[in-house]
């Protein structure tokens, strides 16, 4: 019965959270600690901290922290199925529709006015991000050459995540940090 | 089968190393259609960026589903959304066990150090590739060689109409992103982009 709920629960997360991360934390308010009492608020920005610091969709690692919290390894998946599942039928059907009218010119226009703001809102994002995240001379450093090089040369994500990982590691131990 | 294995793959891997949410998919779904070009296109991650931005739930599960079904049908989305998660579910299983020593770990912590500007150049790298297919025109500007063709006029206008609107007018950059991708979507049906 608590997974039923659990999956319902996130369910609806998933179905009211537009975008991701930030905007999902009042959704999460009102099911996990309003409504269920399953955690605190504390608790819960605890889980959605360690969401953000581990790998992953930050969404999909709160779910998972909150159901096994709730209900064991088995409210975990039970939760995180329950956040995918409105993503998985409303994109499936989206998809499928657009492929049909996809060659009208008229959408095709559409979508090239569209591609117009994605590039928009990936810039506010960088440009959000950075504040976070770079904020001593390494940091910009790391940054500057994880951005050339991807640019210049068809080097796979992965190799960058695990050269900066240690990197991170290594100017921590060194004391270059915060300088 | 092949097919949904490799999906599968991808996905996992795109779940294991993303680090940052939503936008943090993005390089690593470029670096996918670079590897597999019978996938997807670059101009159409664009698309599937914006219709996952502006339906419901997060950017980067929409992103899997989407990518998954565009390549392979609804078992492709599914596999693609569960291949995402996969890690997320085994890691997090993990680390909540051992919840107060992994926050407090310095090795933890000085490795996000080195990985959030990691993120940052990643999808701003990411960015540029959307950039160069939405506001220029390489392929007019490489046949006549007149740089007027490399410039997409309209598109660099209405570019710097939402640049104001979304972080300089008060009224109008608290707005959810979906507002502005409707509205250049009108943009770009009106005036024929």
């Amino acid at each position: 019965m608590i997974l039923l709920k659990l999956f319902a629960a996130f369910a609806r997360v998933g179905v009211l959270t537009f975008g991701g991360g930030y905007a999902m934390i009042p959704m999460l308010e009102r099911e996990i600690v309003d409504r269920h009492g399953w955690a605190t608020s504390e608790e819960l920005m605890d889980y959605y901290a360690v969401g953000q610091c581990t790998p992953g969709v930050i969404a999909v690692n709160t779910a998972t922290f909150i159901g096994y919290k709730t209900a064991g390894n088995i409210g975990g998946v039970v939760a995180t199925l329950g956040v995918l599942f409105p993503s998985f039928v409303i994109i499936s059907v989206i998809a499928g529709v657009l492929q049909n009218f996809a060659d009208i010119p008229a959408v095709k226009s559409a979508f090239a006015g569209i591609r117009v703001c994605v590039c928009v809102l990936i810039f506010n994002s960088v440009l959000k991000l950075w504040k976070g995240a770079v904020k001593d001379k390494a940091a910009l450093a790391l940054c500057l050459l994880v951005f050339v090089l991807s640019v210049f040369f068809q080097i796979s994500p992965v190799v960058f995540v695990l050269f900066c990982a240690a990197a991170g590691i290594l100017f921590t131990k060194l004391g270059v940090r915060g300088k | 089968m092949k097919l949904l294995l490799t999906l599968f793959f991808e996905f996992f891997k795109t779940g294991l190393f993303a680090v940052g949410g939503g936008m943090a998919t993005l390089p690593f779904l470029y670096d996918m259609s670079a590897r597999h070009p019978d996938w997807f296109s670059t101009a159409q991650l664009a698309d599937m960026i914006a219709v996952s931005e502006s339906s419901p739930g997060p950017i980067g599960v929409n992103m899997a589903t989407y990518v998954g079904f565009h390549t392979a049908g609804v078992l492709g989305g599914l596999v693609a959304t569960l291949g995402l998660a996969a890690p997320s579910v085994i890691v997090i299983l993990i680390v909540a066990r051992v919840l107060r020593q992994f926050r407090s770990n310095e090795y933890v912590d000085a490795a996000f150090y080195g990985l959030r500007p990691c993120s940052v150049g990643l999808i701003a790298a990411a960015g540029l590739l959307v950039v160069k297919i939405a506001l220029f025109r390489v392929d007019a500007f490489k046949a006549s060689g007149a740089l007027a063709d490399l410039f997409d006029f309209k598109a660099l206008i209405l570019a710097a109409v939402l640049l104001v609107l979304t972080r300089a007018v008060k009224k109008t950059k608290g707005l959810h992103p979906i507002v502005f991708i409707l509205a250049s979507a009108a943009v770009g049906v009106l005036f024929s982009f």
